[in-house]
């Protein structure tokens, strides 16, 4: 039993602050849940077999839906839909955009230009006009959703990225390499990417909670994740029309505020465990 | 005219635009740059509004009259859709100049006259949260780097977490339900009390409109209708601001100056006002634009449960009846909205700090 507080006190002093266990519990109870979710469901999150709009209580913990489903199930299976969707929208938007900003910075002239005021014009817009425009051009799914917060998520992480390379590429030691005859796949692979992943992964654990809360807004307007299948967005749109039942918005919305809340959590830590040149290459990009 | 006296105009007419140019140059690069993001930002809803996979003709035109191939060829002209795509974004470019947004599907109205119709309400909402915002936000961050690592820090950023962290839609259909619903605190839905009405409109924004015709009681209750929604609309901006303004002051609190003031001992007062708050107002500056830029974001979630007759309501119907001109039209204008605020946001920033304009 001695080896555990050893392990906890070699721990960076950061992470053993409460705001990073408490957002590292809850992170790591969702993840949880949304494997176990069969387990821990006690109904079928589809079926339509229990009375409907039941207020919390025994049977039925969180209460039931206007169509007599169990909202406790459905919050448990509604994990296993937001929780890889959220993953795999941040990796893509750290890959699309990390790749688009070194190419912009390692090579410069028309497609820095190129790439960097396509970046702007996605700033031109607020966040959610923007998704939303997008998604509605696409026609209303959960994939596409995805889609559309990716056009709006890649632009920051190319501003980062840009700055990253722009900031080595003149460096000696990538010079060097590119003497020594580095092709530039190489150079970009051996020599430079090192130098951005540090900083862009920090941006994209900071980044998870908005992209959850993005994800959940297009659900919730109807632009995301059809009525049958359980996403905390659309569950708490379908208690817009029983706001009176007040257990059918407030799980949901519950679960995605416990789960940017751990992100952030978790964020807020790795921010202040930093070194101050990873730092400063996140404050650039403001927010 | 002596050949010396040439020179010396011309040295004097240089060196009086030098003077001005650093600032003129700045205005101009920034007005330049928002008129071409401005121009990026019609491009970008007419490229999204072409996309759209489904027949334009066969959405307008009712089934017989898509038999008849001489009134679909008709209809397509008319509408521009036998031209390239270039020629059909010069035509929309040139409505856009007049003011012609295209037809609502589900109004039945100009998109411009509908939105005409909605953005006083949600500048007049997004306007009061915006200066809560400042407010709470700026004086809650000071307070925190003021205090820093003391509870009241501690209690301020795990509270600016939350903030950031809440689904705005879900935290106004909970504010409805608690304080309306259940508390009957505020006011429900809506801007004013139905039995009132609205009164004449002049700027649009109703408090203003009542407080001009001196019909307080009207004044009264737009006023408390506008208390709810702006403060939920709030909450994040002011959670952003608190955690900005924190790092700003922080790092202005360790420079030299502030400590020279502190040296000669100035009263706190005047250290905190003059020296702090004044170095830290430029990156406040900035985040304010970017903050504004989320309270628009967050009408379209916010509007829809209060039902506040805003673009963001607008955009909300729009998007669940997937009317498309008519969020387009939403894109377009409160792209624009945006951009201008960024650009005073800027000017604001060089007239502020003048080592911005030099760059």
């Amino acid at each position: 039993m001695r080896r555990l507080p050893q392990a906890w006190r070699r721990l960076p002093e950061a992470w053993r602050r409460p705001l990073a266990v408490t957002g590292g519990i809850m992170a790591l109870a969702w993840v949880v849940i949304a494997l176990a979710a069969p387990l821990l469901a006690p109904h079928d999150p589809l079926a339509q077999d229990l009375p409907r709009l039941a207020g919390p209580g025994p049977g039925h913990w969180f209460g039931t839906d206007q169509l007599g489903r169990d909202i406790l199930s459905r919050v448990v299976y509604g994990a296993r839909v937001s929780l890889p969707l959220t993953l795999l929208l941040v990796a893509l938007s750290v890959l699309i955009g990390g790749l688009l900003g070194a190419i912009a910075g390692y090579f410069g002239r028309w497609a820095d230009e190129a790439i960097m005021r396509l970046a702007d014009l996605v700033f031109a817009f607020p966040t959610i006009i923007l998704a939303m425009v997008v998604a509605a051009a696409l026609g209303p799914s959960l994939g596409n959703a995805v889609l559309a917060v990716l056009v709006v998520a890649w632009a920051s992480y190319a501003r980062v990225s840009r700055g990253l390379v722009l900031a080595v590429r003149g460096q000696e030691y990538v010079l060097s390499g590119r003497l020594l005859g580095f092709s530039t796949w190489r150079s970009l692979r051996v020599d430079v990417l090192p130098n951005v992943t540090g900083p862009i992964l920090v941006l994209a654990t900071l980044d998870m909670g908005t992209a959850l809360l993005l994800l959940s807004g297009l659900s919730f307007l109807g632009l995301g994740a059809k009525p049958p299948s359980a996403e905390w967005g659309a569950m708490v749109a379908s208690g817009v029309e029983v706001f009176d039942s007040w257990w059918v918005a407030t799980f949901p919305g519950l679960a995605i505020l416990t789960v940017v809340l751990a992100f952030n959590f978790l964020g807020d830590t790795l921010r202040d465990a930093l070194d101050p040149r990873t730092a400063r290459a996140i404050k650039e990009r403001a927010l | 005219m002596s050949p010396t006296s040439v020179p010396s105009d011309v040295t004097a007419l240089r060196d009086r635009v030098r003077r001005l140019r650093p600032f003129a140059g700045f205005l101009a690069r920034r007005v330049l740059i928002a008129v071409l993001l401005a121009w990026g930002i019609t491009l970008v809803t007419f490229v999204l509004t072409n996309m759209v996979p489904g027949d334009p003709v066969a959405a307008n035109l009712g089934q017989r009259a898509l038999g008849d191939e001489t009134i679909v060829a008709q209809w397509r002209a008319e509408h521009g859709l036998d031209k390239s795509p270039p020629e059909q974004y010069l035509m929309h470019l040139q409505a856009l100049l007049h003011g012609d947004l295209g037809m609502s599907q589900q109004s039945h109205r100009p998109v411009g006259d509908d939105l005409a119709e909605f953005v006083p309400a949600t500048l007049e909402l997004a306007g009061v949260a915006i200066v809560v915002s400042l407010v709470l936000g700026v004086a809650f961050g000071m307070i925190a780097a003021l205090r820093r690592d003391r509870p009241a820090d501690h209690a301020l950023r795990m509270l600016s977490l939350i903030g950031i962290s809440v689904p705005t839609f879900w935290l106004a259909l909970l504010a409805f339900y608690v304080f309306f619903y259940r508390l009957q605190l505020t006011p429900g839905s809506g801007r004013v009390d139905p039995g009132l009405g609205a009164p004449e409109s002049v700027t649009g924004l109703h408090t203003v409109d009542a407080a001009l015709a001196g019909q307080w009681d009207v004044f009264a209750s737009a006023l408390g209708h506008l208390i709810l929604p702006a403060l939920v609309l709030s909450l994040y901006t002011i959670a952003l601001l608190t955690r900005f303004t924190r790092s700003a002051v922080l790092e202005v609190l360790g420079q030299d100056h502030v400590r020279a003031g502190r040296a000669k001992g100035l009263p706190r007062r005047v250290i905190l006002r003059s020296y702090v708050l004044r170095s830290a107002l430029v990156p406040i500056i900035t985040v304010a634009g970017l903050a504004f830029g989320s309270l628009l974001s967050g009408t379209v979630l916010v509007e829809a449960i209060f039902a506040w007759p805003g673009i963001g309501q607008y955009a909300y119907k729009s998007a669940t009846t997937l009317d498309l001109p008519a969020i387009m039209g939403v894109g377009l204008v409160v792209g624009i909205v945006y951009l201008v605020i960024n650009l005073i946001v800027d000017v604001l920033y060089g007239v502020i700090d003048p080592r911005v304009r030099l760059r």
